[in-house]
């Protein structure tokens, strides 16, 4: 069978014609992503055995006459900052070589509670700290749709195994812009919940206020599912919302005739010539959905970058200094004192964005800084939520582009870290923000590089998001 | 570290000078379980065994904080009579240390659990009301064992069980003005917190730690001299010499013309010394900031209120009620308060008994002289509260003299049988047929007419003679009350 065009409804109908069972599936789908992955090198690992177990209690579960779940049988992969039990997870570090977690995130479980089929661990940029994927200590993510061009990050490895029919769907996770960057790099759905949707539990933080898991998948309806199964308070994260979980599926149904867009005339300045064209026909075509559009300012939208960067960097120089060698990190072989485990570990075992994030962190938080700094940030990220929640009083989303540009090549702007911080400008007010976004496919540039737009929702409002995506998708959006 | 010989001032320089002391007061919460995940806190487990991913400090765990713990550092901020926030704010205290698996202490910094309490004492005689700047909430980090292993030059071991324990740290003001003063805070402090049950205080446990901020000033002088942190003072002994030590090394330099760093010292307990750790240069930069992973800490007025009624009556609150209630003198509600256990042991003997202030003297000094030489404590006690309750009602009754008693209590203590049941067996019974004292003081009389001639003479006092011959011949069990009235009226 051929796995690149499955979704989560065919492997539904599949499974219940018997066409084919779980186990069938998961063997083709593990045979064919070991088979493609040289190409992408999207997959850091494959699980076969737990795969294939997870396959085998879909098919007794279908056997019995049960419910197998809303995902059952669909082949997942899971970016590598999120932790499986008894699965090393790396977060494409070195200083992770050999962690294997002896427990699961929250999101995972309830993955697998629901009959996913996790096929591997997924790629990407060192503690999710990238705009390429290039940051891995395992060596890039290419993209499938141009194989010398990156797939964008952080989570390139997922999207890619996505675009490239090697997962149905598959778990990454967003602090800027990492979910929406590259599905929109790839041409698929990638969506950024709302803050507290889905628990933290088991994601490996960069920067906690930040940090969210979000599905990817090649439509919105199946995005939309996956969400749904992972989404809900956890007990285990404190940051979880209480907030219940509706049911997505009535709202991907509706028209979205009246509804009323926002565009954010900040977000139109500085895209190139084809992004622009791109974005600008799919914004035609919602209005000949019957969306009304409004031009509207969110005026804080410049500081969004120093801001971000002040509040990852600080957040991620704390959560990073578990990694010192004592428990579950490679040691530096080096180290003969307690000082030199320390600086000799995190010398050997951390990537250069990484030290270097870690640094403005410290520095950042530092005494007679941390004001000029940290609290001016957080100050500046209060008014970036303002200007949504006043954008939201006049419009029911907003849309904008997801990227200034379609995915470069492999080491153009490796050499410059601000030119690749700019990849996220769209994305990080967002992320600040807290609010639900998502990037869906809106065609192509003329050499056939995808471009992704994106949709910004109010708090916590997932069905509206997802109305106008769906809408949007069944227009023909996608391929406009 | 320092090893040259350090001078010391002497106590006419050292009169010259006003000390100023400040205490941080570490104390282990009484929860079954850690701050911020369900493991069990256990002392003395195998290493590394009462653990989580969470208390580890493992990739993508996440705190969450214990409802239990808040709740008794809410009752010590009350006993301290400190004001609790509507909210307050969980912060990061960033360093690198083995025992600190996360590299980050979660702890609170701008805005803490409670702040403006205080402590009253009495110091040499004089009360002082000691004021409380804080009380705020954290994890406690774990334990590294730097020697005692066959490669301890090589190594150092770390074990995580008591990473994540829940603490309070309490900071008072900077107004102790002797190493007395600073001692009676400790032992007030200590005792209130244990009377609350918010700690067990075990100092030998790590469940009471204390630092003490020291620094000098010449007699006058309003601004502060420069400081030295004493840290690990593990016995409230330690605390009281440590500054003295410090206060003498402080004056020492300045009269000599030298600054003082400012620096964190330890005490030696065998020299009896402070030696320097780390200057102020070396000082850590612990860059706090808000803790992402915890929300703000809210409690509401009907929180707060509910976890203030369920606190014990306090020390000073329960002396005022023995007082008035009971009769007893200052002193006795001084003694029987002295602990939580020792105070609901005497209510129990009270009430039971129905003679308080009888029962006061039998389990503030006749009992407790018993636990003393046993190296036993109130709650350890043989004899239960009803049983001396028991006791007391006895004597109360007039059905037992005090001096019989007084023999009835050991053998109570010793065999746990009850006061009646050895009264009976002993035939100890107080005689309290006067038909049957009268035959004896007619006896005892009889036997002594040298005396008997004395009294009639005018004088009195060799009635006490007769009382006591009287007992003799009783064995005690004559209520020496009825036998004198008695030999009164045969006498006169």
């Amino acid at each position: 069978m051929d796995v690149r065009n499955l979704t989560i409804s065919t492997i539904r109908e599949g499974l219940a014609a018997k066409r084919f069972s779980a186990t069938e599936l998961t063997q083709d789908a593990l045979s064919f992503a070991a088979a493609e992955n040289p190409k992408t090198n999207a997959f850091l690992a494959f699980s076969p055995e737990r795969a294939l177990a997870a396959a085998g209690r879909v098919d007794d579960k279908l056997a019995r006459g049960e419910d197998p779940g809303a995902l059952a049988g669909v082949p997942v992969s899971v970016k590598d900052v999120i932790v499986t039990k008894g699965l090393t997870t790396t977060c494409g570090s070195k200083i992770l070589e050999t962690f294997i977690p002896p427990y699961d995130a929250t999101a995972v479980e309830r993955l697998e509670a629901a009959g996913g089929i996790i096929l591997g661990k997924a790629n990407c940029d060192e503690f999710a700290m990238g705009s390429s994927n290039e940051n891995s200590a395992y060596g890039p993510v290419r993209n499938p749709v141009a194989l010398d061009r990156v797939p964008g990050g952080s989570s390139g490895g997922p999207a890619a195994t996505v675009a490239q029919g090697t997962s149905v769907v598959a778990l990454g996770s967003d602090t800027g812009g990492s979910i929406r960057q590259p599905a929109s790099f790839c041409g698929v759905v990638g969506v950024t919940p709302t803050y507290g949707r889905v628990s933290r539990y088991g994601l490996v933080a960069f920067a906690s206020s930040l940090d969210h898991i979000g599905p990817f998948a090649r439509n919105v309806e199946d995005a939309a599912t996956l969400l749904q199964t992972i989404a809900g308070r956890d007990a285990m994260d404190s940051t979880s919302a209480f907030a219940p979980v509706p049911d997505y599926g009535p709202a991907m149904r509706k028209d979205v005739k009246g509804f009323r867009i926002g565009l954010p005339k900040e977000y139109f300045a500085g895209l190139a010539n084809e992004t622009r064209d791109q974005i600008e026909k799919g914004i035609d075509l919602l209005r000949q959905s019957g969306c009304e559009t409004v031009e509207i300012s969110l005026p804080h939208t410049e500081y969004a970058i120093a801001c971000y960067y002040i509040v990852c960097t600080a957040e991620a120089s704390a959560n990073l200094a578990r990694y010192d060698g004592v428990r579950y990190t490679m040691r530096s072989a080096q180290a003969k004192t307690l000082s030199e485990m320390y600086k000799l570990t995190r010398g050997e075992g951390f990537g250069a964005e990484v030290k270097r994030r870690i640094m403005l962190g410290t520095y950042v938080l530092s005494a007679g800084y941390y004001d000029a700094y940290y609290l001016k940030a957080q100050r500046v990220r209060a008014l970036i939520a303002r200007d949504f929640s006043r954008a939201f009083e006049q419009v029911d989303a907003l849309i904008a582009p997801v990227s200034p540009f379609p995915a470069f090549r492999l080491g153009e702007k490796l050499d410059d870290p601000l030119e690749m911080y700019l990849s996220d400008i769209y994305t990080i007010t967002g992320s600040l923000a807290g609010i639900p976004c998502m990037s869906v496919p809106c065609g192509t540039t003329g050499a056939g590089l995808p471009v992704g737009v994106q949709i910004l929702a109010r708090h916590f409002d997932e069905p509206g998001m997802f109305r106008l995506a769906a809408a949007f998708e069944r227009s023909g959006g996608f391929q406009v | 570290m320092s090893s040259s010989a350090p001078t010391l001032a002497t106590p006419e320089m050292i009169a010259r000078y006003e000390t100023v002391i400040g205490l941080e007061v570490h104390c282990q919460l009484a929860t079954s379980t850690k701050i911020f995940c369900n493991c069990p806190i256990e002392f003395g487990s195998a290493p590394n065994t009462n653990v989580c991913p969470v208390c580890l400090g493992m990739p993508g765990a996440l705190p969450v904080l214990s409802r239990h713990a808040v709740e008794l550092a809410i009752q010590a901020s009350l006993a301290l009579n400190c004001q609790v926030r509507g909210a307050s704010i969980f912060a990061r205290k960033n360093y690198f240390y083995p025992d600190l698996p996360k590299g980050y202490q979660i702890s609170q910094y701008d805005r803490p659990l409670s702040e403006h309490g205080w402590l009253d004492v009495v110091a040499d005689g004089t009360p002082k009301r000691i004021g409380i700047t804080r009380v705020h909430m954290e994890d406690d980090a774990g334990k590294s064992t730097h020697d005692g292993y066959r490669d301890s030059d090589d190594y150092t071991y770390v074990d995580l069980n008591r990473t994540g324990a829940p603490l309070i740290e309490i900071v008072s003001e900077p107004v102790m003005r002797s190493s007395e003063e600073a001692f009676q805070y400790l032992t007030e402090m200590k005792q209130i917190l244990q009377y609350v049950g918010v700690s067990a205080c075990d100092m030998e446990k790590g469940q009471l730690r204390c630092d003490a901020n020291v620094s000098v000033r010449p007699r006058g002088q309003q601004e502060l001299g420069t400081k030295a942190e004493l840290k690990n003072l593990n016995s409230f002994r330690f605390v009281k010499q440590a500054i003295d030590y410090e206060v003498a090394r402080q004056v020492a330099l300045i009269e000599s013309g030298e600054k003082i760093r400012q620096e964190t010292r330890l005490y030696n307990v065998d020299l009896g010394e402070t030696f320097a750790m780390r200057s102020k240069e070396q000082a850590h930069d612990y860059r706090y900031f808000p803790e992402p992973d915890l929300l703000p800490l809210k409690i509401s007025d009907e929180w707060l209120s509910g976890v203030r009624a369920a606190m014990p009556e306090l020390p000073t609150a329960k002396r005022k009620r023995f007082v008035e209630e009971f009769g007893l003198s200052e002193y006795d509600a001084q003694v029987l308060t002295q602990t939580r256990a020792m105070a609901e042991f005497y209510e129990t003997v009270a009430g039971a008994s129905g003679n308080p202030k009888l029962a006061a003297g039998w389990t503030s000094v006749e009992l407790m002289s018993l636990l003393k030489a046993d190296g036993k404590e109130i709650d350890q006690s043989p004899v239960p509260a009803v049983r001396l309750a028991e006791l007391v009602s006895l004597i109360a009754r007039g059905e037992l003299t005090g001096k019989i008693a007084k023999d009835v209590l050991p053998k109570m203590y010793k065999t746990g049988d009850s006061a009646q049941a050895i009264v009976e067996r002993e035939g100890l019974k107080a005689i309290s047929d006067t038909g049957a004292l009268e035959k004896i003081a007619d006896e005892v009389i009889a036997n002594n007419p040298k005396q008997v001639e004395q009294y009639r003479g005018g004088k009195t006092s060799v009635l006490a003679f007769f009382v006591g011959q009287l007992m003799k011949a009783t064995r005690g069990q004559a209520d020496p009350p009825t036998a004198s009235e008695i030999l009164k009226r045969k006498l006169g």
